[in-house]
């Protein structure tokens, strides 16, 4: 199904329980590297539960408990010898709302790398100048790095949300709705953006807009309470549903 | 009752509570301008470089207040020296470290009561506790140990207030960048919630400031300049107290008054100033 491309991260019959609620039951499937995934689903499908369990930011919720496997590069994450901040420093996050700390922008690219104890301005300068090029935002900020990160539009503010989560030199790159906050002009600056970073990073998207994930991604995964009911190349998906639910939810009968 | 009727009415009452609101909040404001100008008027008078850089004579009646401005600085400053790590320490704990429970609960409740007890208990307190228990005499140490009790209540409460507003998804990026709980509290939280930290340090510096109460019992009331932390000092409101209560001098206690205040004036606008260059130089440097 991946077309060549190699399996990147690999779910195993993966659970997710919070308290006694099943959230995630029995998920297997992979995602493709170098590529764009989006997973689509109605509100409380799981999607955002799963898209959080590959870095493990279920952990800080109490009453979590999974079983199963999640392998990034064959290795199961939820071992328990897996270091924490090794697993996230492989894997960023960009969150809905573009967030910028009360920093200058140069800080708030070097926040990432100070936390893994890079702390010389020497060696944070590269580090921060080709994540802002990685995100074309370097042409229009390079004079002024060191202004509040607060004075920029609010598409530029996740544009360094994005330069921050790659800032640790990942392999893949999750964005939980990363433009529900935006614009339509923003949001199709972020989806190109997504596709070029595809080049070297796995991406997976959790969207709840239909034709985002149709413009902006390689495969997509449709998930109806905690099951994946279709997973398929994403034209294949929207031109040619299998499932009948997934055709009611993508002609917007469902959800 | 139509509807022209009814709001017609609620126009009326808009109008009338409106006069009621603009009356209080000039009251609000007239009654500081008065105290404070009242005070500046009557002491006013003595102000002159001779009474701030001298040391008093016949009791305070004449000479100067070098002594309880040098002894009232130090001990304020040394005491906020002492409250703002264990407050600000504690706050981190209670936001950071501890879900809320019985225990966060039992801190609170404590930090809380300890903000509610009159100042001349502390003052009680520390006279029989640092200054006879643990012999340190009527000196500055006692008095700022003293006083660093009573402002820690405060320091607690904005701090935990300032790092309460720091939005929890600023933490979420922290960890998913792999940093861990204390990596999160030095290098996004405190950074975040600092103005609201040092402007609760100043709050209680200004209660510090003016207290009298407690060092009277703990600092002592001696009219020398103190040479060193174990000296006892006579501070700013002790005394105008003294001077005041007991008749030495009406005019020196109005300016001493009125140092006293032009002082709060002094350390608020400092602090804030402060706060401004530092968020400044924060987002020069890079």
């Amino acid at each position: 199904m991946f077309a060549g491309k190699a399996a990147k991260i690999e779910l195993r019959e993966f659970e997710l329980y919070y308290g006694d609620f099943r959230v995630l039951k029995k998920v297997s499937a992979a995602f493709a590297a170098n590529a764009v995934t989006a997973i689509i689903g109605p509100s409380g499908c799981g999607k955002s539960t799963l898209l959080r369990s590959i870095n493990r930011m279920n952990d800080l919720i109490e009453g979590v408990r999974v079983t199963g496997e999640i392998r990034l590069d064959g290795k199961n994450i939820y071992d328990p010898d897996v270091d924490l901040i090794w697993l996230r420093a492989r894997i960023g996050m960009v969150f809905q709302r573009p967030v910028a700390f009360p920093l200058s922008i140069f800080d708030n690219v070097a926040a990432a790398p100070r936390v893994r104890g890079i702390l010389s301005h020497k060696e944070l300068v590269p580090i921060v100048e080709t994540s802002l090029k990685a995100v074309g935002l370097w042409p229009e900020v390079k004079d002024r790095l060191g202004q509040a990160a607060s004075s920029l539009s609010l598409g530029d503010q996740q544009k360094l949300s994005i330069a921050r989560a790659i800032a640790t030199q990942p392999d893949v790159v999750l964005f939980d709705e990363p433009c529900s906050a935006l614009d339509p002009i923003a949001t199709h600056t972020i989806e190109d953006l997504m596709q070029s970073l595809s080049e070297h990073y796995t991406i997976i998207i959790v969207t709840h807009n239909m034709q985002q994930a149709a413009r902006a991604s390689d495969f997509t995964m449709f998930m109806l309470d905690g099951n994946i009911v279709e997973y398929s190349p994403t034209r294949e998906l929207f031109t040619n549903p299998k499932d009948t639910r997934t055709e009611n939810y993508i002609t917007g009968k469902l959800g | 009752m139509n509807a022209y009727t009814t709001s017609h009415r609620s126009k009326k009452e808009d109008r009338i509570m409106l006069a009621l609101l603009r009356l209080s909040a000039f009251l609000a404001v007239a009654i500081l301008v008065f105290i404070v100008g009242y005070i500046m008027v009557q002491g006013f008078p003595v102000l002159n470089l001779g009474f701030l850089l001298s040391s008093p004579t016949k009791m305070g009646r004449e000479g100067g207040i070098l002594p309880s401005i040098v002894g009232t600085v130090v001990l304020t400053l040394l005491s906020a020296a002492i409250a703002t790590p264990l407050g600000v320490g504690t706050a981190i704990f209670l936001t950071e470290y501890t879900r809320e429970g019985t225990f966060s609960k039992v801190i609170r409740f404590g930090t809380e009561s300890l903000a509610g007890i009159p100042s001349i208990i502390f003052g009680l307190f520390g006279f029989l506790f640092f200054v006879i228990r643990l012999n340190m005499g009527w000196s500055i140490l006692s008095g700022a140990l003293t006083l660093a009790s009573m402002i820690l209540p405060t320091v607690v409460r904005t701090s935990e207030e300032a790092i309460r507003t720091v939005p929890d998804v600023y933490r979420e990026i922290s960890f998913a960048l792999g940093g861990s709980r204390w990596q999160t509290v030095t290098s996004v939280v405190l950074p975040s919630a600092l103005p609201g930290i040092v402007t609760g340090i100043i709050l209680a510096i200004g209660r510090a400031v003016g207290e009298t109460a407690a060092v009277i019992f703990t600092a002592g009331s001696s009219l020398r300049l103190p040479q060193s932390i174990f000296d006892p000092v006579r501070t700013l409101p002790v005394h105008f107290y003294i001077l005041a209560r007991e008749g030495i001098s009406i005019e020196n206690a109005y300016g001493t008054a009125a140092v006293l205040m032009i002082a709060v004036l002094l350390v608020n606008v400092s602090a804030y100033l402060i706060i401004n260059r530092v968020a400044a130089r924060r987002l020069e440097r890079r």
